[in-house]
């Protein structure tokens, strides 16, 4: 019975990891990426954990489960937010379809950030920066 | 293995490659540095896997070891990102 409990517990976990993965690929920006994957994928790989906790062949591999759950709900939420707020600050652009950037409001109180620059022309920059040194 | 397990595998497969696609595809430095912490919590998930398959506890130490190099890790990525500027 408590094999059950554990393999649908393993099995939903998959299935979030999946969908997460499958965000990661899918979605068109930075930030829509973190948010989604980070998520899902977080989720997923405690439900897993706790399947294993679940299914329990030692009494150490249950405890150490438990514990790395703990753990890993409790650096992820943050590792992700460092990624995010990393990606704003080295000037990532939001996709073109994004309505709101309070994060930008607050940075940037006069408006829309005009001097930030493309990432294709960021780049270009780069490549030409890089050439110069040869040439 | 029980073939539940293989499936589970599998799927956890599946997902670290289509991180690894993120990985060299994605346009920005970000995108990489989130597929990598991504990888990192999949592989933890295959560690379950294989505490399971053998019955082996020390799989769940890697699987805690993992999770901390991982985090420390994106850690170090994110500020990395955060202080190179673009436009400077």
């Amino acid at each position: 019975m408590s094999d059950l409990a554990a393999e649908i517990l393993i099995a939903v976990g998959l299935a979030f990891d999946l969908f997460g993965c499958i965000g990661l690929v899918r979605l068109p920006d930075v930030y829509n990426r973190v948010q989604a994957a980070t998520k899902c994928v977080t989720l997923g790989t405690c439900l897993i954990l706790a399947g294993t906790a679940v299914y329990g062949i030692t009494g150490a591999m249950s405890i150490k489960a438990a514990l790395c759950a703990v753990f890993l709900l409790l650096t992820s939420p943050v590792a992700a937010h460092a990624i995010a707020r990393g990606a704003y600050k080295s000037g990532v652009r939001l996709w073109e379809g994004s309505v709101i950037d309070r994060y930008g409001e607050e940075v940037h109180p006069a408006g829309p950030p005009a001097e930030r620059i493309e990432p294709a022309a960021q780049t270009e920059h780069t490549v030409a920066a890089g050439r110069e040194p040869h040439e | 293995m029980t073939p539940f397990l293989a499936i589970v595998a599998g799927g956890l497969l599946l997902g670290a490659f289509l991180c690894l696609y993120r990985i060299g595809r994605g346009p920005t430095a970000p995108d990489r540095t989130v597929a990598i912490d991504i990888l990192g919590t999949l592989v933890v998930g295959f560690c379950c896997v294989m505490a399971i398959w053998t019955g082996q506890d020390f799989y769940m130490n890697i699987a805690i070891a993992w999770a901390l190099l991982s985090f420390i890790g994106t850690i170090a990525l994110a500020k990395y990102l955060e202080g190179r500027q673009y436009n400077e």
